[in-house]
């Protein structure tokens, strides 16, 4: 049995009557990159979005490294292990690039010092100098966040994220409204990011994900359709009809 | 507007420049006590603005928090006998307790809600002191606050001295400009910072939102409370006024009118409504009508505030 990272058990989510997620089980591989896909309105933002702490589900369990986190507030997640990125772009606009990741690396240090100088913290601006580098930020670092270009602003989400060094990373639909350019090389910081941690990657295009993921869920209508590698989700018959049977946009 | 170079050296030279104008201040003003009270209320300007420029929330009952030091440090004189300055730290004291109460409610919401809610908080506190006469006097406000003499590192001040009262007050403004200050350049400022940037990254960051802004509101309570506590000395009456919902928005007139965006536009704020205040009452009893036109041409055509407006060529 492959070690299990992060595990959901039944879990559903209403909107007063409506049902967002009926219930869904699944595991997720520690080091293995698993994207969720699925037709809009399947429920992958709301699986997202349970399992990213977001809100509580209705019913059923999550379970992280062995631990129940279900209902945990959504500022423990950092000191869990567990960062994400959100759909729609989430930075601090008025602050530098750089502050804003300062800002996210300081969250595991500091948080309520009203005294010290954060001038005098310089080993949170040399970390965070270094997680810029890494998703190739580091010219903009003086730049103000909400100036850059939309991809550069989800890159830097993604610097942000990686801040509390997370061993879960969640990512949801990293490339939505990104230029082919913009795309191409989120992917790659994707698969260079997989290289070192969990990370779970919700994604509407299936094309996109196909050739990078080690694992695929396919959502529709709230309820988990199938899982497995690539080429089984290729073979799936009730995939193809419900998914590839669409035309791809 | 202003040359850079010159901002820079003036920023280099802060503290410094900050001493030397608080000490020539009065000198400048028409009336000594007009320079007491703009200190009193640019610090209370300054500790609202905690909330508002920096936190982003507009509380509408920082009246409460203004009128809790006064009332405490009065109360504190007046029934306990207590000395000048243990009146000043029960006043900033007060506001951190009422503070904490009001805040403990009010932080749970947002936008128009907390103005709201922190206006009916404060009205709240408005009826118990209009009520608790034994402690507040009522609707005749809180009398016999005085002090002639004050007694300091073994020597006895004249109070009653003009003069001698403005350095008095302006020692506790610079030192609570200087606190501030330090607040805002630690670690905890930058997470307000980030709380009224993005409230779901500052979460997803790992900083607890509602904590942040609990304490927050305290600390604001407290230089709040501070300033009331100074007014009431400088008056040596606390009147029920202090408490009343107009002084919270003559505070947030104040913040906005100077500049919310920057650490001393409220202080600049405070100074240009008092000024204007007094200065057109000495002609016409309609002075409101000058101040409120002033206040209107502010805020349509200098959405950044007097003081903001003036240090936009430095952000250049």
């Amino acid at each position: 049995m492959t070690d299990v990272i992060l595990r959901t058990e039944a879990v559903g989510k209403n909107f007063g009557k409506f049902r967002a997620l009926g219930g869904v089980s699944a595991s997720f591989p520690r080091g293995a990159l698993t994207s969720i896909i699925g037709p809009n309105g399947a429920g992958k933002s709301t699986y997202f979005n349970l399992i990213s702490g977001a809100f509580a589900p209705s019913s059923g369990k999550i379970v992280f490294e062995g631990r129940d986190i279900t209902g945990t507030a959504q500022h423990h997640y950092a000191k869990l292990g567990i960062a994400k990125s959100f759909q729609i772009t989430t930075v601090f606009p008025q602050i530098t690039t750089l502050e804003n990741v300062r800002i996210a690396v300081q969250a595991l240090v500091s948080r309520y010092n009203v005294w010290r100088p954060r001038a005098a913290m310089a080993e949170l601006v040399e970390t965070a100098g270094a997680l810029l580098n890494t998703v190739g930020l580091w010219d903009r670092r003086e730049r103000i966040a909400g100036t850059l270009a939309h991809g550069e602003q989800r890159a830097l989400e993604i610097a942000m994220a990686l801040a509390s060094r997370p061993r879960l990373l969640l990512l949801d639909e990293p490339t939505a409204g990104m230029s082919p350019e913009e795309t191409r090389s989120m992917m790659d910081l994707i698969v260079k990011l997989a290289g070192e941690r969990t990370v779970i990657l919700v994604e509407h295009k299936m094309k996109l994900v196909m050739g990078i993921s080690d694992r695929l869920l396919v959502l529709h209508h709230g309820e988990l359709l199938a899982e497995g590698t690539p080429d089984e989700i290729r073979r799936d018959e009730t995939v193809k009809r419900v998914y590839l049977g669409q035309r791809e946009h | 507007m202003l040359p850079p170079n010159f901002v820079a050296t003036c920023k280099r030279h802060r503290v410094v420049l900050s001493i030397a104008f608080l000490i020539v201040f009065p000198l400048l003003m028409p009336f000594k006590a007009i320079a007491v009270n703009i200190l009193i209320y640019g610090l209370f300007a300054l500790g609202f603005n905690l909330m508002f420029g920096t936190l982003g929330l507009l509380s509408f009952g920082h009246a409460a928090l203004f009128g809790a030091g006064a009332y405490a440090c009065g109360i504190a004189i007046v029934h306990f006998g207590a000395p000048w300055w243990a009146g000043i730290l029960g006043g900033t004291l007060g506001g951190m307790a009422i503070a904490a109460l009001i805040g403990a409610l009010a932080i749970r919401t947002r936008g128009i809600y907390f103005a709201m809610v922190t206006l009916a908080l404060s009205q709240c506190v408005y009826f118990l002191a209009y009520q608790a006469t034994a402690w507040t006097g009522g609707e005749n406000g809180l009398r016999g606050v005085e002090l002639s003499r004050i007694a300091a590192f073994g020597h006895s001040i004249n109070f009653v001295d003009p003069l001698t009262r403005y350095y008095v007050v302006a020692f506790f403004v610079a030192l609570a400009l200087f606190i501030l200050s330090r607040i805002l350049a630690s670690p905890f400022g930058a997470v307000l910072e980030a709380v009224r940037e993005n409230e779901a990254r500052a979460r997803a960051c790992g900083y607890d939102v509602r904590a942040t802004r609990f304490m927050a509101f305290v600390i604001s309570g407290g230089f709040c409370g501070l300033a009331g506590a100074l007014q009431a000395l400088h008056l040596s009456i606390v009147p029920i006024e202090t408490l009343y919902y107009q002084t919270s928005g003559l505070v947030v007139m104040m913040a906005l009118l100077g500049g919310m965006g920057t650490f001393f536009g409220p202080f600049v704020g405070a100074g240009v409504f008092l000024l204007l205040e007094n200065l057109v009452s000495l002609w016409t009893v309609h002075w409101q009508l000058f101040v409120g036109a002033a206040f209107v041409a502010c805020v349509l055509f200098f959405p950044r505030g007097i003081w903001g407006t003036l240090l936009m060529g430095r952000a250049k």
